[in-house]
């Protein structure tokens, strides 16, 4: 019987076959850790070895990507501690302005059948290039970091078939935010989400990892995507073309629920507050006339160069609503080159929009861009939690680049399509 | 082992952002402060009652408990709130794991049959939750054989620490 693609990267990295609820002991090929979480998780270390001590320093990696440049001193004691672990143990960092960890860790380390954990949810972001990646908490992660392998139970496996064309004004996040409000926040808890079908062909990497930075919105384990010629081309671009392997489910393989999605009926969705499942078209949101103070572009899940461009293609050469602020985080220092290459950060510079670094921004509500008593914010990041952006009073809508382009020349939540006829 | 409290009852999809709020991230190195938040935006009157310490509460969900980001300061805080067990419909994959990890159990149950307030008592051994005030015994889910190890020997590092390396009976190696 054909294995899952989740199955067949375990079974790979172990050297025999395994099956959906097996629990596993694998090797581990990079284990990360993000600001918020690195501190914690080094704590247990100690706790485990009685020192800073990594199995293998050169799979490890801090990225200073939540609470930089510090906003307070003790943003700043975190980020000397982390920098004091990198110094005692040789493990990789990434400072300040580099980038969120799963957008660096895709483009510059993550092959296609690696084994990934870290203490960020968001980790299983690199699923998008056929990895078993998958998030931990920080005592899993300083497991993984000490020992260099962690237990895993072999998820079972949901597939998702994706048919038909994108319409003008739709994208990869309107297809993942409908399958989230679809199957609901616990809809996929503990499983494998996998994607096949002839539209997947037609994504661009930057496509999919926005949806699978997203698997964790619906409880599960990872999305994954399979390799192929377009993972090769993307990392072709990055400099890793020899990296690249193609990898993909098994014919034949044991899925427990498929689920067919016609892309082509798909329509501008937009997660209302305050839940990702509680999905809405945008052209039925966009009747209530919701006034908006900030949009948000950026994050693991849009902060990538196409999802700058798609805001930009709508922000060019029109101004953003007075009252209403802009703020763009990319999501990478090599997304933020290439955008400025192209003109794109020009284009959104003009428009009105504040530039930042690249970083985690506004999205984890810690230092960056928080909001008011009853303001409401429209962002491109994957989750809407009460509280999420700093404040419990406050309201966040989550959607695509193109939507929260549209919200942000009209200053209310606003359906992109009639600037892309 | 029997653990005993009263009650506190959530809602369906308490999220990590509920229990511990970005806004104090700048406490994740002072857990003894940043306790006193715990779960501030589920429940204001949470936290106070629970550091009052003459009354142990067991913190009761719905569905999906402990949802959205990895942040194991959730359930250490939850935890260092005095709270022995968390009971709920359903929890999330990564919340779940922190739990045992640190030696809190977490136990799927039908907290529809639990009020807040009631006193409840859970059997670990048996996998069975009492609800005194009802007088109703309530069935948990199954707390699959590796946490079990690792919650018997009071979490992942203590489990590490007495046997060297991750070597559970039932796990396969390459």
């Amino acid at each position: 019987m054909g294995m899952t693609l989740a199955e067949k990267i375990l079974a790979q990295k172990l050297g025999h076959e395994v099956r959906a609820g097996d629990v596993v002991i694998c090797p581990v090929d990079l284990a990360l850790v993000q600001d918020g979480t690195g501190t914690l998780t080094f704590d247990v270390i100690r706790q485990l070895m009685g020192k800073d001590y990594l199995k293998h320093p050169d799979r490890a990696m801090i990225v200073l990507d939540h609470l930089g440049p510090p906003g307070r001193p003790e943003y700043a004691a975190m980020h000397k501690r982390l920098r004091d672990f990198v110094k005692a143990t040789g493990c990789l960092l990434a400072d300040v302005g580099e980038g969120i960890s799963h957008v660096v860790v895709s483009e510059r380390y993550v092959k296609p059948g690696d084994v990934v954990v870290g203490a960020d949810s968001h980790t299983n972001t690199a699923a998008g290039m056929a990895a078993f990646a998958t998030g931990m908490g920080s005592t899993d992660t300083a497991v993984a970091m000490a020992l260099g392998k962690q237990w895993f139970r072999v998820p079972e496996t949901m597939r998702f078939e994706l048919r038909g064309g994108l319409p003008v004004g739709v994208s990869s996040k309107d297809i993942i935010l409908h399958i989230i409000g679809t199957i609901g926040e616990d809809g996929a808890v503990y499983k494998a989400m996998e994607y096949g079908g002839e539209t997947i062909r037609h994504l661009s990497m930057d496509a999919r990892f926005t949806i699978t930075s997203m698997a964790q919105e619906c409880g599960a384990k990872l999305g994954l995507f399979p390799s192929d010629e377009e993972t090769r081309r993307w990392m072709q671009r990055h400099g890793r073309e020899k990296d690249w392997r193609p990898l993909a489910a098994d014919p034949g393989a044991a899925y427990e629920r498929l689920i067919e999605i016609d892309c082509s009926a798909l329509e501008p969705l937009v997660a209302v507050p305050h839940t990702p499942g509680n999905v809405k078209q945008a052209a039925e949101v966009e009747k209530e006339g919701i006034r908006v103070d900030q949009v948000f572009l950026g994050t693991c899940t849009n902060g990538r160069l196409e999802d700058l461009r798609a805001a930009a293609q709508i922000l060019k050469g029109r101004r953003v609503a007075q009252g209403t602020r802009l703020l763009v985080y990319p999501g990478s220092r090599w997304v933020y080159h290439e955008a400025l290459k192209e003109g794109v950060i020009q284009a959104l510079e003009a428009a009105g929009a504040v530039i930042s670094h690249a970083a985690c921004g506004p999205c984890p509500g810690m230092q960056f861009g928080l909001l008011s008593d009853g303001e409401v914010c429209v962002a491109t990041q994957n989750r809407n939690f009460k509280g999420r952006m700093g404040n419990p009073n406050s309201f966040l809508y989550l959607a695509s680049p193109a939507t929260a382009a549209a919200t942000a020349v009209e200053g209310k939540i606003t359906d992109p399509r009639r600037f892309l006829a | 082992m029997v653990i005993r409290g009263k009650a506190w009852k959530f809602g369906d999809f308490v999220s990590t952002d509920l229990i511990a709020a970005g806004r104090y991230a700048y406490l994740r190195d002072n857990l003894p402060e940043f306790v006193k938040h715990v779960l501030e935006d589920a429940d204001k009157d949470f936290a106070p009652a629970a550091l009052k310490g003459d009354q142990t509460y067991i913190v009761v969900g719905g569905r999906n408990f402990g949802q959205g980001s990895s942040r194991e300061h959730a359930a250490r805080l939850i935890k260092l709130a005095g709270v022995p067990v968390v009971l709920a419909k359903g929890f999330a994959r990564i919340f779940y794991r922190n739990c045992f990890n640190i030696g809190m159990p977490a136990l799927t149950v039908d907290t529809d049959q639990i009020a807040h307030g009631d006193e409840v008592e859970i059997d670990l051994k048996h996998g069975v939750v009492r609800n005194r005030t009802r007088q109703q015994e309530l069935a948990t889910g199954r707390i699959p054989p590796v946490m079990l190890t690792i919650l018997e020997e009071g979490g992942v590092v203590d489990y590490i620490k007495k046997h060297g390396d991750l070597v559970f009976d039932e796990a396969r190696t390459g």
